[in-house]
């Protein structure tokens, strides 16, 4: 009826304006259906698009890492056949002995017709550096060692181990590349007779940094991240869980109350640099804590990931139906002895859950930790809480700053460490989640 | 004792004053006939001895260690010899820098000097001198304060309520941490931009148009002119900013309006987490991402098309940010659009409109509001965002709006002013300070009418 109406006005309209005759409304809708439903198939395509696009650009950032990344795993070695000269060992103690020595000799012999000191230099230069502290390990955990030849693999330079695994081009001019000829055809001819392989890099997973690419490693950085995390895990849960109990359970709701609110939601969305100028003017400058140590980054992300934790444990609170707590309260509980013993442990899954996001988020934080000096170039493996340290996002950070093309693949590796730590916290968050959610 | 086993200590103390008070109460309950008589059951007997015993001594340790290296210091500096007293005051830093160093065996900055060397000793002995009396002190005040509330644990003592009291107390304590947190960030870097502000004017740093914080170390340098005028790095965030929201945006809107209200539950339950996945990768990955991979990409596709690009191009910062900003502009506008009461779609839907006419024209006005408030706080957290800028974007201020050329912003200002050598007395390490209170303010108003108007959203359709 009422379309009818609306109908008979329109036609009339139509009428007073164009006056061609009769036209009814159903055709004026029929003329235009074509274009509406191609507008409604556009609209749709574009929102298609949006997330392919979003999802194309998540795949590309995983295949750029992995792809540049998976290589680092591996690590060429050279075999050797070294002598452990007696005439050159008995020169020092055996800590301090010239094993670089050693290295020499071996390369010489293996190829006698180096001549000049350019040659030799380049001929050495392809066994990396790291090579002498190997040798001396193994004279020291067995002297008898000493005048015997023992074939060893050997860490190869990087440049050798980048054109080993295809990053650098055999076929551009010789100016143009990091390898001269001569190296390569060194090179070629150990290939040739098995003496350079690929091995599992144990290196990078169980080494402090270095300026060396295959001397580098990112536990001195794990290290760093875990001791940075346990300071901020120990503070942040029990202060979130408590003041998110205070503002739930036991705070009346007035202007103090909601000032504390607001600010926990500001704080929430606060840039973490900020908070890095705050632990640097506060922590540092003021308590005179120590620069580079985890106990100020915890200290500093422990701030950071607070409103987080509050603001999850709050909701999780708020999905504790109130029957529990009438239920407590009945049988003579104090309000207290009701939060404690019955609210707290059914919210405790999901204030966990939020934690365990929360602590994601600040493993893989590090801007703020810029800011407290994190950022120093370690080789020590950090022990306690307030020995200089870096974390694993800064390690990333700094090896990205690298000019060597092995740092590049290396960055990629400890990007790739760091996102399984990422996935399997993020992973526990969901099971645990899924294993103890309630719908009342 | 060092301060780590003194805390262990201290730890087992209330651990045992927890035992003898709880003990005490049931020997109490056995003389007066069960636990019904007395009015607090015995474990919160314990707890308030352990209370008792624990937070004042506490309290104590945390205050002598955090002024500790303070007063020995000033205790050192002043029987050194008058020489080294009356060096400036930056010398001065250096001596004590040296002494806590060798005095904690990290490393030795030089062959140790004689009054060095004794004002090391000087110091490791004032040291132990002073863990041994917080020991003596906290172990004996945590003793008597234990053995106070053990004497006066009696039958009708209100040791719960009084449990109960003391956990409000640290219950509330916790929750103003917040606004702790608050002050001291205003305060911090209000302090240093106020000492900035001291020595180059407000007007020059709000208004300038050049940018050069590096200072002449000598009078004839050259290029270090140590000019702060701020204005080209603002321009830069902006640039950066609108290029990542320009990204985010559409494709953020559009893939949750899809995912809304097109998708099957399938792919809902697919696409849905995956985004969500952008938004957990770290940024320092992001900045790789846009140094290492789009950059180049971007740099060959501009010189084949015979543009000129910097290969630290705004473009490639704006947009690998714009992606990173993705899935919050997605999940924050999916909230608004769910909110909207089906109703007004069955409404629009009745009257003949297809879908996209309803979302266009019903649900997205519906929610602009929401919509609205998350976009701010995207836009509050691109202008924040620090590592993809630092490892993408340039380091000279450029005044320009290209978005080929390289700018800088503010947070890469930040983090190179203050990574490195810091003196706190010259305005180019003040800086840091003065644009971070910038970014403070910018971010705290465009969060605070976010948030205001995403509440009031939620209030309209509740």
């Amino acid at each position: 009826m009422s379309s009818e109406n609306i109908g008979n006005s329109m036609n009339s309209a139509i009428k007073t304006s164009a006056a061609p005759p009769q036209r009814r409304t159903i055709d004026i809708v029929n003329l235009s259906l074509n274009r509406r439903y191609r507008a409604e198939r556009r609209f749709r395509f574009y929102g298609l698009a949006a997330i392919v696009l979003s999802l194309v650009f998540l795949a590309l950032l995983f295949v750029s890492i992995v792809g540049r990344g998976y290589s680092a795993f591996w690590q060429t070695h050279i075999r050797l056949a070294v002598f452990f000269d007696p005439e050159v060992l008995k020169r020092d103690t055996l800590v301090n002995a010239d094993y670089a020595a050693l290295v020499r000799a071996s390369l010489l012999k293996m190829f006698p017709q180096t001549e000049g000191r350019q040659d030799r230099r380049m001929l050495v230069a392809l066994v990396s550096s790291g090579a002498v502290y190997q040798l001396r390990d193994m004279a020291l955990k067995d002297p008898e060692l000493v005048g015997k030849t023992v074939e060893a693999w050997l860490p190869a330079d990087d440049d050798v181990d980048m054109l080993n695994k295809g990053h650098f081009r055999r076929d551009l001019p010789e100016s143009e590349r990091r390898v001269s000829d001569k190296q390569i055809a060194w090179i070629e001819r150990l290939e040739a007779e098995g003496r350079l392989e690929r091995h599992f890099n144990t290196t990078f997973l169980t080494a402090g940094d270095s300026r060396e690419p295959e001397l580098a490693g990112i536990w001195g950085a794990v290290a760093g991240s875990f001791f940075t995390l346990v300071i901020t895990l120990g503070l942040s849960f029990p202060i979130g869980v408590a003041a998110a109990v205070y503002l739930e359970e036991f705070a009346k709701k007035n202007r103090w109350t909601d000032l504390i609110e607001v600010n926990i939601n500001n704080l929430a969305a606060v840039p973490s640099i900020v908070f890095g100028l705050l632990g640097l003017a506060v922590f540092l400058n003021f308590f005179g804590l120590p620069r580079s140590a985890p106990l100020v980054g915890g200290l500093v992300l422990t701030l950071m990931t607070l409103p987080t934790i509050i603001i999850a444990s709050r909701s999780a609170l708020k999905s504790v139906p109130p029957s529990i707590r009438e239920a407590a309260l009945g049988v003579g509980a104090s309000k207290m002895q009701m939060v404690v013993h019955h609210v707290l442990p059914l919210a405790l899954p999901g204030m966990l859950t939020g934690t365990i996001i929360g602590m994601a988020r600040a493993l893989g934080e590090s801007a703020p930790l810029l800011m407290i000096g994190m950022v120093a170039f370690i080789v020590d493996i950090p022990k306690g809480l307030t020995d200089p340290a870096t974390v694993l996002p800064v390690q990333i950070y700094l090896w990205s700053d690298s000019p060597e093309r092995a740092f590049v693949e290396r960055t990629s590796a400890a990007i790739m460490v760091l996102l399984a730590f990422l996935v399997v916290m993020n992973a526990g968050a969901i099971i645990l989640r899924k294993k103890f959610e309630r719908r009342w | 004792m060092a301060p780590i086993s003194l805390l262990a200590v201290l730890l087992a103390l209330s651990a045992a004053g927890y035992y003898f008070g709880r003990r005490k109460a049931f020997a109490l309950a056995d003389r007066a006939g069960g636990a019904v008589k007395l009015h607090s059951r015995p474990t919160y007997h314990g707890a308030l001895t352990a209370l008792w015993c624990a937070i004042p001594a506490l309290l104590i340790f945390g205050f002598w260690l955090a002024c500790e290296n303070e007063v020995i210091t000033h205790l050192v500096v002043s029987d050194m010899p008058e020489s080294i007293r009356s060096l400036p005051a930056d010398r001065m830093n250096l001596v004590i820098n040296d002494i806590r160093n060798l005095e904690s065996g990290s490393f030795v900055s030089q062959t140790a000097d004689p009054a060095i060397q004794t004002a090391v000793d000087h110091y490791r002995r004032l040291r132990s001198i002073s863990h041994q009396a917080l020991a003596v002190i906290t172990i004996a005040l945590m003793v008597a304060a234990g053995l106070l509330v053990r004497r006066r644990i009696a039958a009708g003592l209100r040791a719960r309520n009084q449990v109960e009291g003391i956990l409000t107390v640290i219950l509330v304590a916790c929750s103003t941490i917040a606004i702790f947190t608050t002050i001291g960030i205003v305060l911090s870097v209000l302090y240093e931009a106020i000492r900035f502000f001291n020595i180059i004017p407000v007007t020059e740093f709000l208004f300038g148009l050049d940018w050069s914080p590096q200072m002449a170390i000598r009078a004839d340098q050259v290029g270090s002119s140590g000019a702060f005028g701020a204005v080209p790095v603002f321009l830069g965030t902006a640039l950066i900013s609108a290029i990542a929201m320009v990204v985010a945006v559409p494709i953020g809107l559009m893939s949750a309006i899809y995912l809304s209200e097109y998708a099957g539950k399938r792919l809902r339950a697919v696409a849905k987490p995956l985004i969500e996945v952008l938004a957990g990768i770290p940024t320092v990955v992001y900045g790789f991402f846009a140094a290492l991979t789009v950059a180049p990409i971007i740099r060959d596709w501009g010189n084949w098309l015979g543009l000129d690009v910097a290969s630290e191009s705004a473009l490639a910062a704006g947009l690998v940010m714009g992606i990173m900003i993705i899935p919050f502009v997605s999940s924050l506008s999916d909230d608004f659009i769910n909110a909207v009461p089906q109703s007004l779609r069955d409404g629009a839907y009745s009257l003949g409109a297809t879908r996209s006419e309803t979302i266009r024209q019903v649900i997205v006005p519906a929610a602009i509001p929401g919509i609205i408030g998350g976009v701010l706080l995207a836009v509050s957290r691109a202008i924040g965002e620090t590592m993809i800028v630092v490892m993408a974007a340039g380091l000279s201020a450029n005044l320009t709006v290209n978005p080929l050329a390289a700018v800088t912003t503010v947070t890469v200002q930040i983090v190179t002013l203050l990574v490195g050598d810091q003196e706190f007395d010259s305005p180019k390490t003040l800086a840091a300070f003065a644009l971070g209170l910038v970014l403070f303010i910018v971010t705290l108003c465009l969060n605070v009418i976010a948030l205001y108007v995403v509440r009031k959203y939620r209030e309209q359709y509740e």
